[in-house]
């Protein structure tokens, strides 16, 4: 059982330590991350996934419950605790959806055939256009690529840990795999530059020149701030389908929404 | 002396790898470093001149390349050994996947691109089913659960292969292997024996003849449309 993981610091952009003992992030909870593009937002998260030993470029470590994980935790995914979804919207592999998430499964030593169509059908809720178990992995379009991946590290990851790298971009409904992987009791990392996501998480890491600059907690006024912005988020998603439908807004559209 | 042998596709990571390596192990011990390769390589000037290593490259011209690398190994362990060097770490030329450069001692590595393609694992034969240590490069530029789907195509090759990901470029999670190069043990060079069967080769296209058709051409060599019992054709 995953309990917590430790994260010890290692070297900034210039070389110098990090300015921290130690970040304990315990099951459960919500965690986001920070920072300008180029800040090291996404080496924090591939040092998590990796569980860096000192030997990844930040130098730093990364502890599970006190211990040092052993080599079978980090290299064998059977094993490995942590999912994580990528900014990658791309496969390259010759398989079709079917035979990906089949091969996926047996990685993950996950026996139970039924996950396949139920992780398909997920990923359908996460996308506008559906996808088809006998359609190629590699014709999947950025959105649904990401769906697909979100779908699978939940159902057939399955995992107490849970990585995702900016999930707002990829076009896909964000409200709905949030809600879901918040519900879900795993602890999530979030890297975002979506307020609304960041305001969300009880935990927000501040990256600056590779290094963990601040580690801030989730105050009163940003959850009000956050219900006032999912608010505006819904709106601002109920315009985005109703232009990708083609349609054009009307009277009628903003007395709905705008009132 | 510990052996390191490195083998897999043009542009998969083996340079990258083994700079990793030398970057690592150069402080504390000895290394020389062969490049087999066909027509041109630049390994060996851009190692030594990055890290001022003993190094030296073997172009294979008409000849395949591991069939060169057979017939210098023995040569290159003895230079190596002359030298002091505590690690040599040979780079093949990853060509022709019908064969593999792995001896009976040290380590053989394979290393494969993790966008090589789902079945490169399957395809690339002896080059990974007689391998100790995969490590997949490029990691960062796919998914990890495509990299997951390539892992476990490489394993149902191999199953024994101690799998490593990495992206080269870095040199990211790579102490496991730096703790098996570590704790292999010393070589002796009066018993290196590969470890795969060359091929077959009493073919007259391998020694050089041009003419088409059968009748010009004996050898162990398969018709177009051979059944199974005319497998071995001797010529006509």
């Amino acid at each position: 059982m995953i309990e917590e993981i430790t994260i010890l610091p290692g070297l900034d952009k210039t070389g110098c330590k990090e300015n921290f003992t130690y970040i304990t992030l315990k099951a459960g909870e919500t965690i986001s991350i920070v920072g300008p593009t180029g800040s090291g937002k996404t080496a924090l998260i591939t040092d998590i996934e990796l569980l860096a030993q000192g030997d990844t470029s930040t130098r730093r470590r990364v502890i599970i419950n006190g211990e040092i994980p052993a080599d079978e935790i980090r290299y064998n995914p059977a094993m490995k605790p942590i999912v994580m979804i990528t900014q990658n919207t791309k496969c390259f592999a010759d398989l079709t959806i079917e035979e990906f998430l089949h091969i996926h499964a047996r990685a993950r030593k996950i026996p139970d055939e039924k996950v396949i169509l139920e992780t398909i059908e997920l990923a359908n809720n996460f996308t506008g256009e559906k996808i088809k178990k006998d359609t190629k992995v590699t014709v999947l379009s950025g959105g649904q690529t990401r769906s697909l991946l979100i779908a699978d590290a939940i159902l057939i990851g399955a995992a107490p840990i849970i990585l995702l790298d900016e999930i707002e971009n990829a076009g896909i409904f964000k409200q709905e795999v949030v809600s879901l992987i918040q519900n879900a009791g795993k602890m999530v990392v979030f890297v975002t530059h979506d307020p609304v996501i960041a305001l969300l998480t009880k935990t927000r890491i501040i990256m600056e020149n590779g290094a963990v600059k601040n580690v801030l907690y989730q105050n009163e006024p940003e959850i009000r701030a956050a219900q006032n912005l999912l608010e505006l988020d819904k709106k601002i998603g109920n315009v985005r389908e109703e232009l990708r439908a083609g349609k054009a807004i009307t009277f009628d559209f903003l007395a709905v929404n705008f009132a | 002396m510990k052996l390191v042998i490195i083998a897999g596709p043009p542009s998969a990571g083996k340079t990258s790898l083994t700079k990793q390596i030398v970057k690592r192990f150069r402080d504390e011990i000895t290394i020389a470093f062969l490049k087999i390769d066909v027509v041109k390589a630049f390994e060996d000037i851009e190692l030594r001149k990055e890290f001022g290593i003993l190094t030296k490259k073997i172009y294979s011209g008409d000849l395949c390349p591991d069939h060169a690398g057979v017939m210098v190994l023995g040569d290159a362990v003895d230079w190596a050994e002359k030298s002091s060097a505590d690690l040599l770490i040979v780079e093949s030329a990853g060509l022709c996947l019908r064969c593999s450069p792995y001896l009976n001692q040290g380590l053989g590595i394979i290393v494969l691109s993790s966008i090589s393609g789902i079945h490169a694992p399957e395809k690339m034969g002896a080059m990974v089913s007689l391998a100790d240590i995969a490590i997949i490069t490029k990691i960062d530029l796919v998914s990890q659960a495509e990299r997951e789907v390539f892992i476990q195509k490489i394993r149902e090759v191999h199953t024994k292969i101690i799998l490593m990901e990495t992206n080269a470029l870095q040199g990211n999670s790579l102490n496991r292997l730096y703790n098996l190069i570590q704790n292999s043990p010393d070589i002796n060079k009066d018993n290196l024996v590969l470890k795969g069967n060359p091929p077959l080769g009493t073919c007259t296209i391998c020694v050089g003849k041009k003419e088409i058709g059968w009748k010009h051409h004996f050898g162990v060599i398969q018709k177009l449309d051979g059944q199974i019992a005319e497998y071995l054709y001797r010529g006509e």
